[in-house]
């Protein structure tokens, strides 16, 4: 069994791996639905998107090992590091729910990181904002393609509306994680490596508006609950999810297709 | 698109079983599928600027919008594509397979159809 790393908290990093992470765990999710999506179509679509994701956290993780200098790899940072160390927004980690429940997640994750990727495009780190660059006509097109289907189910028969709704439910209390600053934000800013994620507020909640306005939904009000993925205080489903994900990494080190 | 026909024949449509985890006991619906699928649309793919749009296959979609989004998802992955077209399979006007012998006999014997009796100049080598 390979052990796991210790990793360098420096702000910078942290900053990286709340991306990366985000990334990587959102992917991992996503693929979940390969094999098991309503149509083929929708299943390719999705398994598109994962492989997007999983091709920035890839991306993105390197850089956070490079800055990080301790001479850890993408896969080093994707699988060795201990549940602690993971730095993703906790909405990502939630189990994928049903098909309602996995649109609405997507299209809040990818407006996020739509407005993220546009403001990295002009990151001080040139790495980063060359990532950035690609990553953002990814997600343009995994906000479009969520959105649409949001519109679909919530404008659609009872039982997408029932599904959608309770989606909305579920999911929005984690909202509020997403987009507010700390220290690392603060540092980020300052040295010009990427916005705060607290400025990215105001033009997330827009889109979304647009969104669920379309789909006919309310937005819930905003929740005293905070989550804490981003601390690394993670939900009792990360663990499992991670056992799955690191299994092989763990077993076999160094082991490539 | 062949090799995909027979499994969304087997799929049930969105609110009728598999649109989540907490519904695969949801028997499939007694009526016939066809009455619930979404319309087969045909998709033409054109690879570089300047090409045709070529047939490349088909899928199932509700509307133009998720027709066009899932062309692009399931037949550009690879960067095949610059443009994408979808149309509707019903709209299309095919030939009757009956008529084949009538309509697409082989024409070689009709040699008053092939333009092999005058010399080409020189400078339209290629033709």
């Amino acid at each position: 069994m390979q052990a796991s790393i210790q990793i360098d908290h420096a702000p910078a990093v942290q900053y990286l791996l709340r991306i990366g992470d985000t990334c990587l765990v959102h992917g991992q999710r996503i693929a979940q639905w390969c094999g098991h999506a309503p149509i083929l179509e929708e299943d390719i679509a999705l398994s598109n998107m994962a492989l997007d994701l999983i091709g920035q956290a890839r991306a993105v993780l390197t850089r956070a090992g490079e800055l990080e200098g301790r001479g850890h790899d993408e896969d080093q940072l994707a699988f060795l590091r201990e549940e602690r160390d993971y730095r993703n927004i906790t909405l990502v980690e939630l189990p994928r729910g049903d098909f309602a429940f996995t649109v609405l997640r997507n299209v809040m994750v990818a407006t996020l990181m739509k407005q993220l990727w546009q403001r990295l495009c002009d990151s001080s780190d040139a790495e980063l904002a060359a990532i950035a660059g690609k990553a953002v006509k990814e997600a343009r097109y995994h906000q479009q393609h969520a959105a649409d289907w949001v519109v679909r189910l919530g404008d659609g028969t009872d039982e997408s509306r029932r599904r959608i709704e309770a989606a909305l439910a579920e999911l929005w209390r984690f909202v509020p994680e997403m987009l507010e600053s700390d220290a690392v934000d603060e540092a980020a800013h300052a040295s010009g490596l990427g916005p705060r994620w607290a400025d990215l507020k105001d033009a997330w909640q827009a889109e979304m508006s647009t969104v669920l306005q379309a789909a006919k939904l309310d937005a819930p009000p905003e929740a005293a609950f905070r989550s804490t993925g981003k601390q690394g205080v993670h939900t009792e489903h990360m663990g499992f999810m991670l056992a799955e994900m690191q299994h092989l990494q763990r077993s076999f080190p160094g082991g490539v297709w | 698109m062949t090799d995909h026909d027979s499994k969304v024949d087997e799929t049930p449509s969105p609110g009728q079983g598999r649109a989540g985890e907490g519904t695969s006991h949801v028997p499939p619906p007694a009526a016939g599928a066809a009455g619930t699928e979404w319309p087969l649309w045909e998709v033409f793919v054109r690879s570089k600027s300047g090409l045709d749009h070529k047939h490349c296959g088909s899928l199932h979609a509700a509307d133009p919008k998720m027709a066009i989004q899932l062309a692009r998802d399931v037949y550009t992955r690879r960067q095949e594509g610059t443009s994408v077209w979808v149309v509707r399979s019903d709209q299309i006007v095919a030939s009757d397979p009956g008529d084949k012998a009538m309509y697409f006999d082989p024409a070689e014997d009709k040699v008053y159809r092939h333009p092999t009796f005058y010399q080409l100049p020189g400078a339209v080598d290629h033709m």
